[in-house]
């Protein structure tokens, strides 16, 4: 209890599609992977430009909470404050956009640099500026577990929240639009199945990092800490540092999601920076089902398609959905993935 | 910037850290006791708050409201103990802070479905609707006086009850060693109700006391809920003690920050910008005297498990 630590994502010796006791699992991953395929080339074909907006968000959102994923799921590090890092990959879109929109110089010295509407360059500065405020406030919570880190994560985030509303020069409270959206070498990202190419290839390298990652010995090591940190720096090792690159890879991740959210709403506001958003990213792991791959790719999916669907319907869809959720947590052990392809080999 | 201003800005950062501590003792309380991360405590918040402005707006009398808010705030707690929170004892923190979050979603919705997505008003009681004079030429709302007098008092009530009590040593059997307090005849399943229905209770009773300064709104409860894992985290988790310290600390470098931190930036700037530097650094002070607490005492001030 004290500890803190969650059930656990086993090492898998068969990487992406799992071993063939999980048939089921891969038969619906691989389903899944073909939905988010032909889904938004069948709604190019009908002229269906918001269906492909609703799928891109969803993959948005699941790279979010894939990059969450290695520090819950393979560290079992329960961070209820990962809207940061997507909020700071919006931001560094924003103000490096918003300087190039507004023909003001971010910086004049040591050289000039205007901002950018180049979407490598911003992904590059999303990773690292969240790459470095997760290893900071790593640095700090990880010195404490358990509920400690959640409370502590938490607060991180809403000082955040409340720094970007006072932060005048960029929109404060009202956040930044960035009009034209922007520009990837050799693809038209205005056309919207071409920016959804872009997302889908991100989340798509980023499931292969966690996949590799599960079963390479950085992330043994960490799935061994999470379960004996004691037995860990018995042969050596130090759990606190482990923890610490789990963690700031994690943030960068979900930075990357945030600068391809910015992007996608052609917006950024505090709101990126909401605890509600943290909690979302963690609901997307436990809809989907927890030690799995594709767990946040179905929950995010999933959530995406009720807040269409029962947003549509009734305004308070949340009761619904809240409704839903604490049934699976009380109750459905194993999220939806676990309903359908049974349990998780860890459990057998 | 007299000194009369500087006090009346100590008594601001007094209220709302007593504030605050009302809601972080039942935090703490409900941790300490039962191992359990409540983040719908924020919701008991906004309940107790919404309760208050329905019976005071049709009966008309405060005290009746305040009474509504005691009882609704309880009665929810205990409902949700015994529905929901129960459950959750044995399970990892991964799962209490998912389904508390999931009761958030209930709790938010279901009150804007009740009473609109328009904020309500609880207004002060005549009799404390005027400034009172205090010694020193202060003038300050008599409101505002009667929340920190009440709030010591609850907080005194509080001490009490946990060390003088027969369910004060209960309770801190409880969090010693349950297994043995269930051993020697004390109904635990009880025991978890009557400490929850006691923590929801204070969350109510400070968002009826706030709620007539502030409006009553749907998600009023969060901001709160947060601050108060601050104060938690500062103060040390399951320690009433560090909570009140924490409480007061929090209250008071969040109200002086705010007011004193631009003026300290005018000295070296120039005033815009100042104001902007100034405020933009107040509104993160609070955590930034956080991160200070961890480097210095992971567990806080008084925390004494790790």
């Amino acid at each position: 209890m004290s500890t803190g630590q969650i059930g656990g994502q086993p090492p898998n010796p068969r990487g992406i599609f799992g071993p063939k006791k999980q048939g089921r699992e891969a038969l619906l991953n691989a389903l899944v992977l073909l939905g988010l395929v032909i889904v938004p080339l069948w709604a190019v074909m009908a002229d269906e430009p918001f269906t492909i907006t609703l799928v891109t968000r969803a993959v948005i959102f699941a790279l979010a909470a894939v990059g969450l994923n290695i520090a819950l799921g393979l560290g079992g590090l329960v961070s209820l404050g990962h809207a940061v890092f997507f909020g700071i990959g919006g931001y560094a879109m924003g103000i490096l956009a918003w300087h190039a929109q507004n023909y003001v110089p971010l910086f004049e010295w040591p050289v000039l640099f205007e901002g950018t509407k180049s979407m490598p360059v911003i992904w590059a500065v999303a990773v690292l500026a969240s790459a470095l405020a997760a290893f900071c406030i790593g640095l700090l919570s990880l010195r404490t577990s358990g509920v400690y880190f959640i409370m502590i994560t938490l607060a991180f985030g809403q000082m955040f929240y409340y720094f970007a509303i006072s932060w005048a020069r960029y929109g404060g409270e009202d956040g930044m639009s960035i009009y034209v959206r922007n520009g990837f070498p050799g693809l038209n990202t205005l056309d919207p199945i071409q920016f959804y190419g872009l997302c889908l290839a991100a989340l798509l390298l980023g499931l292969l990092l966690h996949a590799r990652l599960r079963r390479a010995p950085f992330g043994l090591a960490l799935n061994a800490a999470r379960q004996a940190p004691e037995r860990v720096r018995a042969v050596g090792l130090d759990p606190l540092r482990l923890r610490l690159l789990a963690f700031t890879l994690s943030g960068a991740i979900t930075g990357l999601a945030g600068a391809l959210f910015a992007d996608l709403n052609r917006f950024v506001s505090p709101t990126m920076f909401s605890w509600q958003l943290s909690g979302e990213f963690i609901v997307f792991i436990i809809l989907g089902g927890t030690a799995r791959l594709f767990g946040p790719v179905v929950g995010a999916v999933l959530f995406v398609l009720m807040e269409h669907w029962l947003g549509a319907l009734t305004e308070y869809w949340h009761i619904g959905f809240g409704a839903l959720l604490l049934l699976i947590v009380l109750f459905g052990q194993g999220g939806v993935i676990g309903l359908i392809a049974g349990k998780a080999r860890a459990h057998d | 910037m007299t000194f009369s201003l500087i006090l009346e800005q100590v008594l601001n950062g007094l209220q709302s850290g007593i504030m605050l501590f009302l809601m972080a003792a039942g935090l703490t309380l409900i941790f300490g006791v039962m191992g359990l991360i409540n983040l719908a405590h924020g919701s008991l918040y906004m309940v107790g708050a919404f309760c208050a402005a329905a019976v005071a707006g049709l009966t008309g009398s405060f005290v009746l409201g305040l009474a509504a808010a005691l009882a609704g705030a309880a009665l929810a707690g205990a409902l949700i103990e015994l529905v929901v929170i129960r459950r959750l004892y044995a399970r990892d923190h991964l799962d209490q802070v998912l389904a508390t979050f999931a009761l958030i979603l209930i709790f938010s919705e279901g009150t804007r479905w009740v009473f609109g997505s328009f904020p309500l008003y609880l207004d002060v009681p005549d009799a404390l609707s005027g400034p009172v004079a205090l010694p020193l030429g202060i003038q300050y709302p008599a409101y505002r006086l009667a929340i920190i007098v009440v709030g010591l008092v609850v907080a005194a009530g509080l001490f009490w009850l946990i060390g003088r009590t027969r369910l004060g040593i209960r309770i801190r059997a409880g969090e010693n060693d349950r297994e043995m307090i269930a051993a020697l005849g004390v109904d635990i399943g009880r025991l978890y109700t009557i400490v929850f229905a006691l923590g929801a209770a204070l969350a109510g009773l400070a968002g009826a006391l706030v709620g007539a300064i502030q409006s009553v709104q749907v998600g009023m409860g969060e901001p709160v809920l947060i601050l108060a894992f601050v104060v938690i985290v500062i103060g040390g988790i399951g320690s009433i003690k560090g909570a009140f310290i924490g409480a007061l600390l929090v209250g008071l470098t969040d109200t002086l920050g705010r007011i004193f931190l631009p003026e300290l930036f005018k000295l070296v700037m120039e005033p815009s910008a100042a104001t902007q530097a100034g405020s933009a650094l107040a509104q993160i002070a609070i955590y930034v005297l956080m991160a200070a607490v961890l480097v210095w005492r992971p567990t806080g001030l008084f925390g004494a498990r790790a």
